[in-house]
């Protein structure tokens, strides 16, 4: 299936992506050829086979529900590009 | 005056009885890195940052940049995390600094480790040692290139799709991809979930197998790990005894691979066979064929979710914006490099919905068939064997503007990743002058058993691990 445009647009959208013009127009002719190659998947009759998320087969791991000391505050926000007191300083949500 | 060591040929073995005997200090043996690193990094660029002081009297490491290091910056050769600096250790730098390791520094690495040659690090490539015009692979290719030219006796990378393996291959040392939850992941900046581990490489196998030893088991700040079912054996035995080694013919034959890479493999399965292995064909009928697209439509899709994180708000660069829709469009934007992107907008689409089943989804039951298959040939072989990568090093530049050809750089090391099985690469002689990799797999948890064939194939090839320039 071929990738238009607007379909760049859609997913660049979905990944909170601000693509440039010329990103925008690389990307549909790169995904048209990558989905082309990666789409032969669809030539298998796979009716009735399990699919994998995890290859060791691993469900609901438990632990114990212990309390340990959290990252001290000063330790969270070290990286921070921006921040006022305890909070991450962002501008308004909609301008 | 002269160094004490030469650290092309030391192992890290042997700079670690040297230690014991005191034949040299931990900062001596240090000194010498520091001073293969200030003569030979300047071409090769193995590392993003060295770290002249640091914990710990043991044997020094050199760590892959998606792994946190408390207090040091971990970029993971992206933009986005340039100035990041963590505030806690990955549980495998952890491990190794609480068994006396002493931290080199960070290697270089394709964006987010995605990438076969490091020519996607937002940094610059590194390079080759035995030739610099070529690529070192990836995209663990600083810690393999750095391992090779004598720049740390071992170091730790990442494994996604071929990660460590393809770049020891192209550097000519050994590479373990471990079993797929043997290594805690806490802390390692995290590309696609359910395919990411981490592994040794060093010069020898049994360098590997004690690195191995050193990071694997059980950590409850990562629930996808196990206790080894056995501990961690150093090989000694130059026997292969009693060992079936399966050879596939897809692995083999697949086009693409190059005479002289198939022609090492051949010689090498020749000689396993004068120590006594049993060697015989098997068959993947759809693991290459559908191995690489399989891949490249779970990994993305993982990736794409993983990536999600980074939105220049709690830690990274942020880019300016006058809301905050637009502070995180654009940090993305300029903070992402070209194959995070593709790989982000690839995965999105393929998880979008109307496209899930006819992608994802069936990509995931492709994995189970790929699964299943290397299943039934361990049941009649211990070990599989076949090239780490279809070609030696290529030149920088050759793949970098064509995404489909670098993929197809892993098409060799992506089908038993995709399994979650243990591989080793390991040199096996040289095409054209440069270093091609045997890669061995094992069944999950049979490290002890690629270790064993590992390091008797080593001793009967007597692989020179030094590039020739340098001799």
């Amino acid at each position: 299936m071929p990738i238009s445009r607007d379909d760049v647009l859609h997913v660049a959208r979905l990944a909170r992506l601000a693509l440039t013009e010329d990103e925008v127009e690389r990307l549909t002719h790169e995904l048209a050829d990558i989905v082309e190659a990666v789409g032969i998947v669809a030539e298998l009759d796979l009716e009735g086979v399990p699919p994998t998320s995890h290859p060791r087969g691993l469900v609901n791991v438990m632990d114990d529900d212990e309390p340990r000391p959290p990252l001290p505050l000063e330790d969270v926000l070290a990286n921070a590009p921006d921040h006022e007191g305890n909070l991450f300083r962002v501008p308004a949500w909609r301008q | 005056m002269a160094p004490v060591v030469d650290t092309l040929r030391l192992t890290a073995e042997q700079a670690a009885a040297l230690l014991e005997r005191r034949e040299i200090s931990p900062a001596e043996l240090r000194e010498a890195y520091f001073e293969a690193i200030a003569e030979r990094d300047g071409e090769l660029h193995c590392y993003l940052r060295t770290t002249e002081t640091a914990e710990g009297d043991g044997v020094p490491i050199a760590l892959k940049d998606v792994i946190s290091t408390k207090g040091v910056e971990t970029t993971a050769g992206s933009r986005i995390l340039a100035g990041y600096v963590p505030v806690f250790d990955a549980t495998v730098a952890a491990r190794v600094k609480a068994a006396g390791l002493s931290l080199l520094g960070k290697t270089n690495t394709d964006e987010f480790a995605m990438g076969s040659s490091t020519e996607n690090s937002a940094y610059g490539p590194s390079r080759n040692p035995w030739d610099p015009t070529r690529v070192p692979g990836g995209s663990g290719g600083g810690s393999a290139a750095a391992v090779t030219a004598g720049l740390a006796p071992w170091a730790l990378g990442s494994d996604t799709g071929g990660s460590i393996k393809q770049p020891s291959a192209l550097c000519g040392n050994v590479g373990l991809r471990p079993t797929y939850g043997s290594v805690s992941r806490y802390g390692v900046v995290a590309f696609a979930s359910s395919l990411d581990q981490i592994g040794p490489v060093a010069k020898t196998v049994r360098d590997v197998a004690l690195l191995y030893s050193i990071i694997a088991g059980r950590d409850p700040l990562d629930s996808t790990t196990a206790e080894l079912p056995e501990p961690v054996r150093l090989p000694e035995d130059d026997s292969l005894a009693g060992l079936r080694i399966g050879v596939p013919t897809e692995l083999n034959e697949a086009e693409g691979i190059e005479p002289g890479v198939r022609d090492a493999v051949r010689r090498t399965l020749e000689l396993a066979e004068e120590l006594g292995a049993e060697v015989g064909e098997c068959s993947l009928p759809r693991s290459v064929r559908y191995g690489l697209p399989c891949y490249y439509l779970i990994a993305p899709a993982e990736a794409s979710s993983n990536l999600a994180r980074y939105d220049g708000i709690r830690y990274g660069a942020r880019a300016e914006g006058s809301s905050y829709q637009e502070v995180v469009e654009r940090t993305r934007d300029e903070g992402f490099g070209d194959e995070p992107k593709r790989r982000i907008m690839l995965g999105t689409y393929a998880l979008s919905a109307g496209y899930y089943d006819a992608y994802y989804g069936q990509a995931q039951k492709v994995r189970t068939l790929i699964i299943e298959e290397h299943r039934e040939a361990l049941e009649r072989f211990d070990l599989l064997a076949c090239p780490t990568s279809p070609t030696v090093a290529f030149p920088l530049g050759e793949r970098a503007d064509d995404p489909l050809a670098m993929y197809a750089a892993d098409l060799l090391t992506i089908p038993s990743c995709l399994a979650g099985l243990p591989g080793l690469s390991i040199p096996c002689g040289l095409s054209d002058g440069l270093p091609v990799g045997l890669q061995l797999i094992g069944p999950q948890f049979g490290e002890n058993t690629l270790f064993r064939a590992g390091h008797a194939l080593e001793q009967a090839l007597g692989f020179d691990t030094v590039p020739e320039r340098w001799r």
